[in-house]
């Protein structure tokens, strides 16, 4: 139900973005959708794209520091309101977000998230019947 | 002017006779001592040998690790019946050093601080506030009965509270005041929040900074701050404490009280002498103290001695201000660090890599330190790394009494060790 999510942490100075970006391009993977979020001190670069594994092995034979974790990935209407309903149904069993980053892919809205308790969240989305996307099925529409 | 005239005033050929008179007795009192016996005998050297200073270069040099391997009083040269004090290092790198102290040791330690506090004007009637660290630190009874010999009102106001301390200097009218000098920029920060001008509304005049290294321009800056004559004061717990060498007036140099120790400055490679003139490492002899003489004591202190003549009248040399430590020890606001001691806290966490870097500061006078780190590896946890850097930092402070800034590097980038590990960056704009 979960999908793969490249994490990289990334040091805040110039050029360590841009180091990871040219060794997936070298790599030949497309990257899907990604977000970084920041402290003062460092970054943490986090990516969804074709062949995380792949990449994954990219960027550890490179000496980066980087990280394979699961993320959940629902995929809603492009319309006013859905993603607030989405997240109610985590609010209303208590459970709390950790990221989020969404983004639009074949006119649909696929919202990437982590929560700090998987196994309600799986529960969740089967009750509410939540359309999530596995792997392959992203990998498609991308 | 002169407490003590006829040894400040000595002239040159006075002070050596005096010095190889204390000597010869010193080397008396070592010979009590099995550890001194036994390294003369040795090299087959005997007190008789050294007729002159310059035969002072046979004796081997004695180092803190003979302290500590000698841990708590196998260096005492009398029976531990006469010994009345007990001062003690923090121990933090292991074996703490012990240095004892006869009452007439305690005696002549006050007659030399008292003599360094009346050097710079300080008489009956001034009141003197101590911010100083109390207990086995030095610096807080070295001053206390150094100020009270010399029949001031004396403050024991300890370190810290800065609010307190304000209060103190405009309640009791303090004139005088000893502070580490990152502190004293400090107490005027505080100053300025409570509406208080230093200049109008205390009579504080005269400063005594020391124990960390500071430029002649933050010297100046505290002056212009306060309004006050700043004197740079030098000591060593080994040595007693403060009251080694002390600013005269013309604020040139520290005259090193050369009735109490034998003062040279080795190259720290080859430990050869150095010239006069030439930065090398302070190595001390004390020749004034009973319960614990120290031969060629190595400080670890770079300095170099000032030449030429004092226009003060006195005739003990003078070292110029301290240039940093012959070993890796950092002094930050005041407080001797070793980063061996960072890097056993780091060590202490699964977390992180064996590489690590200190970089150290300084901004407006006040010490900083980095403390960078490399992550052995990460999970995609931002709360996860938050609260790892909290409590590499709350257990960084714990040991070393500062807060560093730590930073969590990624594996890989610190740049890797070859021979002798690199550890500490010393960017502190007040060093050499």
């Amino acid at each position: 139900m979960t999908i793969h999510q490249l994490s990289v942490f990334v040091e805040n100075k110039s050029g360590t973005l841009l180091q990871v970006l040219e060794l997936l391009k070298d790599a030949g993977i497309q990257l899907i959708a990604s977000t970084i979020s920041d402290t003062v001190e460092y970054g943490i670069y986090r990516i969804i794209c074709s062949e995380p594994m792949r990449a994954y092995d990219t960027l550890k034979q490179a000496g980066i520091a980087a990280n394979l974790s699961d993320v959940f990935a629902i995929m809603l209407d492009n319309q006013p309101g859905c993603a607030a309903d989405a997240i109610r149904s985590f609010s209303e069993a208590g459970i709390g977000i950790s990221y989020l980053y969404s983004f639009l892919l074949s006119g649909k809205g696929i919202l990437v998230f982590r929560t700090d308790d998987a196994e309600k969240t799986y529960q969740v989305i089967l009750d509410k019947d939540l359309d999530y996307i596995e792997e392959k099925r992203l990998l498609e529409m991308a | 002017m002169y407490l003590h005239p006829e040894l400040e005033t000595m002239p040159r050929s006075e002070i050596n006779r005096l010095q190889m008179e204390r000597l010869q007795q010193t080397l008396q009192r070592c010979m009590c001592i099995p550890f001194y016996k036994q390294r003369f005998a040795e090299i087959g050297l005997k007190p008789e040998d050294i007729h002159t200073l310059d035969d002072l270069q046979k004796i081997p040099f004695t180092t803190k690790q003979d302290l500590r391997e000698h841990y708590p009083f196998g260096l005492s040269a009398v029976p531990l019946e006469k010994v009345v004090r007990l001062h003690s290092s923090s121990g933090t790198t292991g074996t703490p050093t012990v240095i004892l102290h006869t009452q007439h040791d305690l005696d002549e330690w006050a007659n030399a601080v008292a003599r360094c506090l009346y050097m710079v004007g300080l008489r009956k009637g001034d009141i003197f506030q101590n911010s100083s660290g109390y207990g086995m630190f030095t610096g807080g009874l070295g001053f206390q009965y150094g100020a009270e010999r010399l029949g001031m009102l004396t403050v024991p106001a300890a370190a810290g509270n800065t609010k307190r301390q304000i209060k103190f200097i405009t309640d009791f009218g303090t004139t005088a005041l000893h502070a580490i000098p990152s502190y004293a920029g400090r107490l005027y920060e505080v100053m300025e929040e409570m509406g208080i001008d230093p200049r109008r509304d205390t009579k504080l005049r005269t400063l005594i900074i020391g124990a960390e290294p500071h430029s002649d321009e933050q010297r100046r800056r505290i002056e212009d701050m306060l309004g006050v004559k700043a004197y740079n004061s030098f000591g060593m717990s080994e040595m007693c404490g403060p009251g080694v060498a002390f600013e005269c007036p013309e604020q040139n140099g520290l005259h090193i009280w050369e009735d109490y120790y034998i003062v040279e400055i080795v190259n720290p490679d080859t430990l050869e002498p150095v010239p006069e003139g030439e930065i090398g490492e302070l190595v001390l002899t004390t020749i004034n103290r009973e319960a614990m003489p120290l031969l060629r004591y190595r400080t670890r202190d770079l300095t170099r001695i000032l030449p030429g003549d004092c226009p003060c009248g006195r005739h003990h040399k003078r070292l110029d201000r301290m240039k940093g430590r012959s070993d890796d020890m950092m002094i930050l606001k005041g407080v001797n660090i070793f980063p061996i001691q960072i890097e056993n806290i780091l060590m202490q966490f699964k977390e992180l890599g064996n590489e690590y870097l200190i970089t150290l500061t300084n901004l407006e006078a006040n010490d900083e330190m980095t403390v960078e780190v490399e992550l052995n590896d990460f999970t995609d946890d931002y709360g996860f790394l938050q609260r790892l850097t909290k409590e590499i930092t709350r257990q960084l402070k714990d040991e070393i009494l500062i807060t560093p800034r730590v930073k969590l590097v990624p594996k890989g980038s610190l740049p890797k060790q070859e021979g002798k590990a690199v550890r500490v960056k010393d960017l502190r704009k007040t060093l050499i």
